[in-house]
């Protein structure tokens, strides 16, 4: 038997290699403790479908995404130059993420500062994935028949139009995809967006991650899939701060398939 | 023949071209009082955009009643406006229903089909004003909307309802007249909505309907030049700003936020990097973000101008739906409110821009632009495309960059992302070590 491969680029280029998509862990996915889950189950699921890839590993850093929507522009170019001069040192072509945040800025920001790639969100990675049958779901996993329901990233939904990749993913896993009141164009906003995962919300009457929670909770899923790793945070933290952390589960939708894969 | 109505109504139609082109020189250089921006890329695109945002009312179907209902106001306006042209050459040719004869039975279908959405607009318009004013529905409610804002939507509708009546009221007369054989009225034959005027007013002398008749043409012509004018102090302007505004729409994805290439150079100046840039630097240095409305693009300030305070966006911000102070539609209100105070300063010899005053601080508070999750929403509810957020962004770039005033919060964040490239303060060299407890696991078959 053998164990999961994890190679980074700079190993690759070392044999003279180059992988056919460098995987964007990303701040949370590398230093999250539990976003570094979603990392790890993206990672077996690429090893076991045998897919071609490699990360930056130390040589990754943040995309300057919270820095651009703070208003700090200088500091995100700074970020975003000296990611592209990495990135096109190792001549990437392909890029896949599982951060919407990070998808956004390096698909759509970063060729006006030189990066030009194609980037995928690891939704629609996994949803080629399984249509093109590499991913072998079982379907009989601990989801099977459940209700699921499906928080939009505002990154990946309104501001890139991602809406239904996320939505086939879970439907692959042969489980009842309830929606929220709120959902897809008029999806509600988890509070994380625009740099407010960094700050204490404004004064107001409620958090927004509750609202949203509420939402959630009132489709009476079990599982709360989300995408994007301050989603995940968000949600996590309304689920706990209404006591539901024992009946009601916030999983990334990597992890979902995974679990679905036995790995 | 007295050619006196004649002149009357020349010298009116005179001087509401006159005031109109008046406003609308204001107008165009109030807007133009923003940063230019050369947004012409995708011409197909852009009419497509107009012709099914603007023109064919995509957006406002999110919301079904009030875009049936709107519906309505919309193609009344547009399609009465043809009887308009009538009335404006019978105005100035001394003439009574001039196409009439022309056309006949088309005409009679004509002017009962303008018959009918004249009603449709009145009834549309009163369970607008009931929605507004009695089941006082939530988002026409919000702070921003007192005082002058209602008060506006609530003349508007009642200006509306008033001028659909005097149509329907001018035809009866003018069909019972005719009916009587009295000089140059026509019978256009079977009028449907107004013939239930006819109990009313049949019973009054010739004499007396000739001057309901007269006095409701006067009423509705003169109505229709005083609200064209009206129209330009008012949100109502989207009747004609909406189709421009929907034409220069963003047709990038919306989580896409525009490069800064003056910083791109000092950031490859910087770095080492070599740049296309001019070695000599501009003369003048222009601020970075946005502290007024000439730091804005020209438009962001049409968007303001175009904007008609439905405040679909302030429903779906989830900033506001939380009670925080930001409303996307307050941000659009404040830029057009702060471009009128600047033009009409400039107009009276004032400072304009430069009188002490601005868009932030004066208009907009910092706390409003913190509490934006760039989440889009407001962007995706506006039924014209107006994108409140790329001005929410703008203004906290000149807060970050030129006041270095961002929240303590964030300035931490900064730090840690220039010290440990995260937003979170952990050492660089440990980024990679997630990867060490999946690679002593062993893949199961």
């Amino acid at each position: 038997m053998s164990t999961y491969k994890v190679p980074t680029m700079a190993e690759m280029a070392g044999k003279g290699e180059s992988p056919e998509v460098l995987f964007w862990v990303g701040c949370a996915g590398s230093f999250d403790d539990r976003y570094k889950a979603v990392t790890q189950a993206f990672v077996k699921i690429l090893n076991k479908v045998g897919v071609s890839f490699a990360v930056l590993g130390p040589e990754e850093a943040c995309t300057g995404d919270p820095a651009r929507r703070a208003g700090n522009e200088f500091l995100f170019q700074m970020q975003a130059v000296a990611n592209i001069q990495v990135m096109n040192g190792y001549d990437i072509k392909k890029v896949v993420t599982a951060c919407p945040h990070c998808f956004n800025t390096i698909k759509n920001e970063y060729p006006a500062l030189g990066g030009n790639y194609e980037v995928i969100h690891h939704s629609q990675f996994l949803q080629q994935l399984i249509n093109e049958g590499k991913v072998a779901l079982k379907g009989g996993g601990e989801f099977k028949g459940k209700k699921i329901t499906f928080h939009d990233s505002c990154f990946l939904g309104r501001g890139n139009g991602v809406y239904e990749a996320p939505r086939d993913v879970i439907r692959a896993l042969d489980v009842e995809l309830v929606e929220m009141k709120r959902c897809k164009t008029k999806g509600l906003c988890c509070g994380a967006g625009g740099a407010q995962m960094f700050k204490e919300p404004e004064p107001g009457k409620k958090d927004i991650n509750i609202e949203r929670t509420e939402e959630a909770l009132a489709t009476g899923a079990s599982t709360i899939a989300v995408g994007c790793p301050f989603c995940l945070t968000m949600m996590t933290d309304g689920v706990k701060n209404k006591e539901k952390e024992t009946e009601v589960k916030v999983y990334d939708l990597a992890e979902m398939i995974a679990k679905d894969m036995g790995i | 023949m007295s050619f006196l109505p004649q002149l009357i109504f020349l010298i009116i139609l005179g001087a509401a071209s006159f005031f109109l082109i008046k406003r609308v020189k204001f107008l165009r250089r109030n807007i133009l009082l923003g940063k230019s921006e050369i947004r012409n890329d995708q011409p197909e695109k852009r009419w497509k955009t107009m012709l099914l945002v603007a023109f064919g009312q995509q957006k406002m179907f999110k919301r079904f009643i009030p875009a049936f209902l709107h519906f309505f106001v919309y193609v009344g306006f547009l399609v009465i406006n043809l009887e308009v042209l009538e009335f404006v050459l019978d105005g100035i040719l001394g003439t009574h229903r001039l196409f009439a004869p022309y056309l006949g039975g088309v005409y009679t279908a004509a002017m009962n089909v303008f018959e009918f959405l004249a009603f449709a607009v009145l009834v549309s318009c009163v369970i607008f004003l009931i929605r507004r004013n009695v089941t006082k529905v939530p988002r026409f409610t919000k702070p921003e909307m007192k005082g002058w804002p209602a008060m506006d939507a609530t003349i508007i509708l009642v200006v509306e309802i008033v001028l659909m009546v005097a149509i329907l009221k001018m035809n009866a007369a003018d069909q019972i007249l005719a009916s009587r054989g009295v000089g140059h009225y026509i019978s256009v034959g079977g009028l449907f909505f107004s013939s239930f005027l006819t109990p009313i007013l049949e019973n009054f002398s010739t004499e007396f309907l000739i001057f309901v008749e007269r006095a409701a043409w006067w009423f509705h012509i003169v109505g229709i030049l005083a609200f064209a004018i009206y129209v330009t102090y008012s949100k109502h302007l989207h009747i004609f700003l909406a189709f421009p505004n929907t034409w220069y729409s963003n047709l990038k994805p919306k989580g896409e936020m525009v490069n800064m290439p003056a910083v791109t150079n000092e950031v490859n100046m910087m770095l080492g990097i070599p740049t296309d840039a001019p070695v000599d630097p501009p003369a003048e240095i222009g601020r970075f973000g946005a502290k007024d409305i000439n730091d804005l693009s020209w438009i962001h300030v049409m968007n303001a101008y175009s904007c008609t305070e439905c405040g679909r966006c302030t429903a779906e911000c989830p900033a506001n739906l939380t009670g925080k102070k930001l409303s996307p539609r307050k941000i659009m209100m404040d830029v057009r409110d702060r471009a009128e105070e600047v033009g009409k300063s400039l107009d009276a010899g004032g400072k304009g821009l430069e009188d002490g005053k601005s868009l932030l601080g004066d208009y907009i508070t910092k706390e409003e632009l913190n509490a934006c999750t760039s989440c889009n929403a407001c962007v995706e509810a506006c039924p014209i495309n107006i994108d409140p957020l790329a001005i929410i962004l703008d203004m906290r770039r000149y807060v970050a960059m030129e006041e270095s005033g961002t929240p303590a919060q964030w300035n931490a964040m900064f730090q840690n992302m220039e010290t440990s490239f995260a937003p979170w303060k952990f050492s660089p060299q440990d980024r990679f070590n997630w990867a060490e407890k999946v690679k002593n696991e062993e893949i199961p078959d």
